[in-house]
């Protein structure tokens, strides 16, 4: 072997590894770079954004963005479903860069305790009034308001006014016995009556099962209220619902998307004011809706206050633009919401005065899912959390898969949920 | 000390014995470089994103630390208390014990049978052993929304229910019903599909390392081929591969995540939770640092322990 050739590849081993040594230094200390431009004197804004299913929203914010002309806006819509978003802004907000604007379902307390978030009292109050107070209850923290509505969702029992007349079922259920005698009375070897879910109704129907006995889960001065006999029945009642062979039992989308209704897999289901333009245009006008029954004639029909809230971070290098910013979107400019709440999906404008100008939502069934939501919509506390939601959960599953006694399991769930809130509260 | 014979001048190192020495210093300077210019980043990345973790987890489990990551008080013993107090982390142990007793044989009898039955292919050896590694490629999501959505579906069209159609039954509810409990057959082909290949191609290795004179000599001596020389010579050989399997298949089965999540979702999460899946809620969920800390120390000292009682009862390491 040439030694002189050993030579020179052992130095252009030393020195190609000091090169990359000394280049991944360099770059570490270079910093991330990015910004600056001809619009340097505006203050530079991040917005999280979840990957909307709607088609035409990403382009949608974008345009927001590029409209806004007192911050530089840059968009970053996360892809993910289910918890992955959430996950991620939680994630985020503990490192030292975290996006100025987000939106999520509700700012929780553990946030407001560690002051990652920043309360937006001062541009929400000169329109409080213009809210429905059950979307505002899951965004105020000790009286305080952390984020600002952008959209109201709600769901709803989906079905089909052909096959009802053709089982004979002259009225819409009013009660959750009459769901389960037309989910029974729908049911063929073809199709069965009811959708909720691939988990018997246990994720759907956790929280609307409890507002339909008339009951709540925890009060706003923070007592556990969901342990009685009306909550017990409502739990054995879909244990009831899922024993009667009127459900599908299985689907290959969850509930919260309209296919199975679509494809004729079932008569009835659960789903979102989200899905009713895509319903429309397969079923025309054969469908009608109607909000989850009532447990008896002693309470009300029931739906959730469900959407998405925009919030700030308090790690922010901007908040008073990031907030010009949110009142800007969410608060002053009509267009832009009516835009956003029925232009791509189908969604109710969390301002009443806004929501009452949209006229897709001022005729048809699109009007009467707005009136559920004014009439029987509900919504948690923030001090309601994630750990206590999962005890309920268990419970419920208990209560529907492994026929176990309703009140003993809601009392092991209160218990738990009371260790839970005894930390929030301390 | 110069002796009166030796002038202290000549027990000075001479110029030249300066000079090498200078020059081996210079050159031991140098190798100390390059190996650090080497070693230095893997050293880097694994105490940033090993060690340290590692060690800061250890802290949050003693401490009070809801959606931050840095403490905010002294917790003790209590974030340890109140997990094996909780009766939701205490049985999702259990779900986990009871996996890894149905996975680890199953896997290591599939793996060694279908390592036996490649390594004696007499053709296309090299493309049986490709086929049966591919799914190792494949992601743990993917496989379990393929497993979910597609064959065991609970509707009839679902590939199973679609082969139990065929012969009149009735279709099943693979995963959401708990009895019968269904979904341990999901969960478990689905796992199996995905790391058999690989368990396969560690066998096949131990199983090529064994000397083929020891199965001459064994039918020169009338040992019959088949049943005898594989329990007296091929078991016997393969039993440091035999105990690295069981170990590795113990660590995954006792971190199993991606399948149970995937498949077990919504309200079905509560027929069956490890316990990743219950720390994954309470940490990223529920954000309460110190709590999903304290579960995954908890966690980790199960593991080793189990990892050491297997290798102390089976010998692993310990030469033939």
């Amino acid at each position: 072997m040439a030694h002189g050739s050993t030579q020179s590849r052992r130095h252009f081993l030393r020195y190609s590894a000091s090169l990359a040594l000394s280049g991944g230094l360099l770059a570490a200390c270079a910093g991330t770079g990015g910004g600056g431009g001809s619009n340097s004197d505006l203050p530079a804004l991040t917005h999280w954004y979840h990957q909307y299913g709607e088609k035409g929203t990403h382009e949608a914010v974008q345009r927001y963005a590029k409209q806004y002309t007192k911050a530089k806006v840059t968009v970053n819509w996360v892809p993910g479903t289910g918890n992955e978003y959430p996950d991620k802004v939680r994630t985020s907000l503990l490192g030292s860069n975290p996006p100025d604007v987000f939106e999520l379902p509700n700012p929780t307390v553990d946030q407001v305790k560690a002051g990652l978030v920043v309360p937006l009292d001062d541009i929400i109050s000169p329109v409080l009034n213009d809210f429905n107070e059950n979307a505002l209850k899951p965004l105020r923290i000790n009286g305080k308001i952390y984020a600002i509505k952008m959209l109201n969702d709600m769901s709803m029992v989906y079905y089909r006014k052909g096959l009802f007349q053709k089982a004979g079922i002259e009225k819409e259920p009013q009660t959750i016995d009459e769901l389960i005698s037309a989910a029974k009375k729908l049911s063929n070897k073809d199709m069965k009556g009811l959708y909720i879910g691939s988990d018997g109704g246990i994720d759907a129907l956790l929280y609307i099962l409890g507002w339909a006995a008339g009951s709540e889960f925890l009060t706003e001065d923070n007592k556990i209220t969901f342990v009685n006999e009306r909550v017990a029945g409502a739990y054995e009642k879909l244990r009831e619902l899922n024993a009667s062979g009127g459900l599908l039992p299985d689907a290959p989308v969850f509930w919260w998307s309209s296919e199975p209704f679509k494809q004729g897999m079932c008569a009835m289901q659960w789903c979102g004011l989200w899905a009713m333009p895509e319903i429309q245009a397969a079923l025309g006008d054969d469908f009608g809706v109607f909000p989850f029954p009532a447990l008896d004639a002693q309470s009300k029909p029931a739906v959730g206050f469900g959407g998405w809230a925009e919030m700030i971070s308090a790690k922010s290098k901007h908040i008073d633009a990031a907030k010009e910013y949110v009142k800007w979107l969410w608060i002053d400019n009509t267009d832009i919401q009516i835009d956003w709440n029925v232009g791509y999906g189908f969604h109710v404008p969390p301002r009443k005065s806004i929501a009452a100008k949209t006229d897709k939502l001022t005729k048809g069934l699109a009007a009467k899912a707005v009136e559920f939501l004014n009439a029987y919509g509900h919504s948690n506390t923030p001090y309601w959390d994630n750990a206590m939601q999962l005890a309920l959960t268990d419970a419920v599953s208990n209560i529907v898969k492994h026929n176990a006694d309703a009140m003993s399991e809601l009392k092991k769930a209160a218990d738990k949920c009371d260790k839970e809130l005894q930390k929030l509260l301390s | 000390m110069s002796s009166p014979e030796t002038p202290a001048a000549a027990l000075m190192p001479s110029i030249g014995e300066r000079e090498s020495a200078r020059r081996v210093r210079r050159s031991s300077i140098k190798t100390t470089l390059i190996f650090w210019s080497f070693v230095a980043p893997l050293m880097l990345g694994l105490i940033l994103f090993f060690f340290v973790p590692i060690i800061w987890s250890i802290v949050l489990s003693f401490s009070e630390a809801r959606a931050v990551i840095l403490p905010t008080g002294f917790a003790g013993l209590r974030n340890y208390r109140d997990l094996l107090q909780d009766q939701q982390f205490t049985s999702s142990l259990l779900t986990f014990t009871i996996f890894a007793f149905f996975i680890v044989p199953t896997t290591f009898l599939c793996a060694l049978g279908l390592a036996l039955l490649v390594n004696s292919a007499k053709f296309a050896q090299g493309f049986f052993r490709s086929v049966f590694f591919l799914p190792t490629a494949c992601s743990y999501v993917l496989a379990s929304i393929v497993w979910k959505m597609s064959i065991f579906n609970g509707t009839r069209y679902g590939l199973a229910n679609a082969i139990l159609h065929l012969f009149n039954l009735d279709p099943v509810q693979w995963i959401s019903s708990p009895n019968p409990p269904w979904y341990w057959l999901v969960l478990v082909t689905v796992r199996l599909w995905l790391q058999l290949g690989m368990y396969m191609i560690i066998f096949i290795a131990g199983l090529q390392e064994i000397p083929r004179e020891l199965y001459e000599a064994a039918l020169v001596d009338g040992a019959k081929r088949g049943w005898q020389t594989f329990w007296y010579i091929t078991v016997p050989q393969l039993r440091n591969t035999s105990i690295a399997i069981l170990l590795l298949n113990i660590i995954a089965a006792y971190q199993a995540f991606d399948e149970f999540w995937n498949i077990m979702s919504g309200g079905n999460q509560s027929l069956l939770r490890t316990p990743l899946m219950y720390l994954y809620n309470v940490a990223l969920g529920s954000q309460d640092y110190g709590l999903g800390s304290a579960g995954a120390m908890i966690l980790t000292i199960i593991i080793i322990f189990f990892t050491l009682l297997q290798g102390r009862l089976l010998g692993f390491g310990r030469s033939n």
